[in-house]
């Protein structure tokens, strides 16, 4: 009898709704997708001690940044070095320990808050949930394009969208928590973790649950597989610790790494770079729309980029980014310098767009160097060039604009130099895509290795 | 290869609406929060 998370158990029959999986791996990353929304506690968090305003014993908001930081690192390590246990274990063993990862975060968390300890919201937030975000992210991935070979980024999109779409969810419901548990003697964020963690864990336990592998020798009814291979679409399969060893790896690491950084330009200080670009006509409610509005094209992009992908190909849906990304960072200087807010706001947008079809698209690009078997770990490892443009990105943004106060410029100005070199990123991101070719005969597993598997 | 928790699961026209709508409805609940958010840039 096999293991209940084993993979054997979940090994679907010939005759299972493939429709079905894709829920499965919403339910997983509708959860962790809340990571993109924990700033909502941070002001709170600030006055857990005054609770109507911040004591001297209160957290600093510096303080709690490390949270996010954290949890964003861990991420990027446990998909990393998960990747491989993924690809032994499987999704329903994965999914289950990120649910325990994801919700017990917030659990330990919350007893953190209680006892006014910051290292355990940094344990739990920061480096448990964090794993709890990498294993989840990684876990459906692979099972996914196994499922749906004929439309590798449509489902792959679909996951991650959730990922986008967990931030919308989880925004309105921590603030509706804390304001239900809002009292004199508490600002409610133990209770809303605590809720929180048991609603996720719950949710997450179901997609595991409901995962399922397909057979070995399955395909989609009615489809059958190109007769000609296509022109970067391999049919073989790359070992995950053997695609290290391959340039594709690093240049795919590099697109990633250097899309996420350009999005992130615009994402980190959507906010207030349109109140400082357009100075009196942007009023502080009507930039919180447009980080809204930047949310809803993130999360959209995810779901009809990748999908497009599968139509494109996927080396033409990253020179449609890099090359559009490009210009439409840089006629965003033009724009505000013109007053206007129409064209700046609809050039934002579909950048954003591009940042998340650039996240969903990626494991399907992958799949097709790499093939599909130790997809979702070498994804996992691809996942550190999102942790490293989420720490290194901010920080370069920052920096510039800070450097250009000091000497001088104007605040609405400030933000030219930087949409110039986000511009200039996503230029040399257009040229790593164009290096990408076919992996070399050497690197692809010979037909035994294939059969025996991790 | 197949065991006892994937026979019998053929016919999941129900299950596949149920679970569906399990992930669209908090999903699309989000989204409208969001909408009405952006809604205010054009306020």
């Amino acid at each position: 009898m096999p293991g209940f998370f084993s993979k054997e158990r979940i090994t679907a029959g010939h005759r299972y709704n493939r429709w079905l999986i894709p829920p499965a791996a919403l339910a997983v990353h509708l959860c962790i997708g809340q990571a993109y929304a924990f700033s909502v506690f941070n002001e709170p968090l600030t006055r857990v001690m005054g609770i109507s305003q911040s004591a001297p014993d209160d957290w600093k908001l510096t303080t709690l940044g490390w949270i996010y930081s954290l949890a964003i690192v861990f991420l990027g390590l446990s998909a990393a070095f998960g990747g491989k246990w993924l690809e032994k274990v499987g999704p329903r063993r994965t999914m289950f320990t990120a649910a325990c990862c994801f919700g017990g975060g917030f659990i330990l968390s919350a007893i953190g808050v209680h006892t006014h300890q910051i290292w355990l919201l940094y344990l739990g937030y920061g480096v448990i949930g964090g794993c709890g975000l990498g294993l989840g992210y990684v876990s459906p991935v692979s099972t996914l394009i196994k499922w749906f070979p004929d439309r590798r980024g449509m489902a792959t999109g679909m996951a991650i969208m959730g990922f986008g779409g967990g931030a919308m969810i989880g925004a309105p419901l921590g603030v509706m928590l804390m304001k239900y548990f809002q009292t004199e003697t508490s600002v409610g964020v133990m209770e809303a973790f605590v809720v929180m963690g048991i609603l996720y864990f719950i949710s997450m336990v179901i997609g595991s649950l409901a995962i399922r592998i397909p057979p070995p020798d399955w395909k989609p009814e009615g489809w059958t597989p190109p007769a000609e291979a296509k022109k970067m679409v391999t049919k073989r399969h790359v070992h995950i610790d053997q695609a290290l060893k391959t340039p594709q790896f690093y240049l795919l690491w590099a697109i990633l790494c250097l899309n996420v950084t350009a999005g992130i330009g615009i994402l980190g200080q959507a906010s207030v770079m349109i109140q400082e670009m357009f100075k009196g006509a942007i009023t502080p409610e009507a930039a919180a729309g447009f980080v809204g509005l930047l949310s809803l094209f993130n999360m959209g992009g995810r779901f009809v980029w990748s999908s497009a992908s599968d139509y494109l190909g996927r080396q033409n849906t990253y020179f449609l980014f890099f090359a559009l990304g490009t210009f439409l960072y840089s006629m965003l200087p033009t724009f505000s310098g013109e007053g206007n807010v129409v064209l700046f706001i609809a050039a934002s947008a579909v950048i954003l767009s591009m940042y998340g079809g650039g996240f969903a698209t990626i494991p399907a690009y992958l799949a097709d160097i790499f093939g599909t078997k130790y997809v979702g770990g070498i994804h996992g490892r691809l996942l550190t060039a999102w942790a490293t443009a989420g720490v290194l990105g901010p920080v370069l943004v920052n920096y510039i604009r800070e450097y250009q106060i000091e000497h001088g410029v104007a605040k609405a100005d400030a933000y030219t130099t930087t949409l110039y070199i986000m511009a200039g990123l996503l230029m040399v991101g257009f040229l790593c895509n164009l290096l990408m070719k076919e992996v070399h005969e050497r690197h692809y597993m010979k037909h035994g290795e294939v059969e025996e598997g991790v | 290869m197949t065991n006892s928790e994937n026979q019998g699961q053929e016919n999941h026209a129900v299950l596949l609406v149920l679970f569906w709508a399990y992930v669209l409805i908090p999903l699309g609940w989000g989204v409208y929060q969001t909408f009405k958010k952006a809604l205010a840039l054009f306020a």
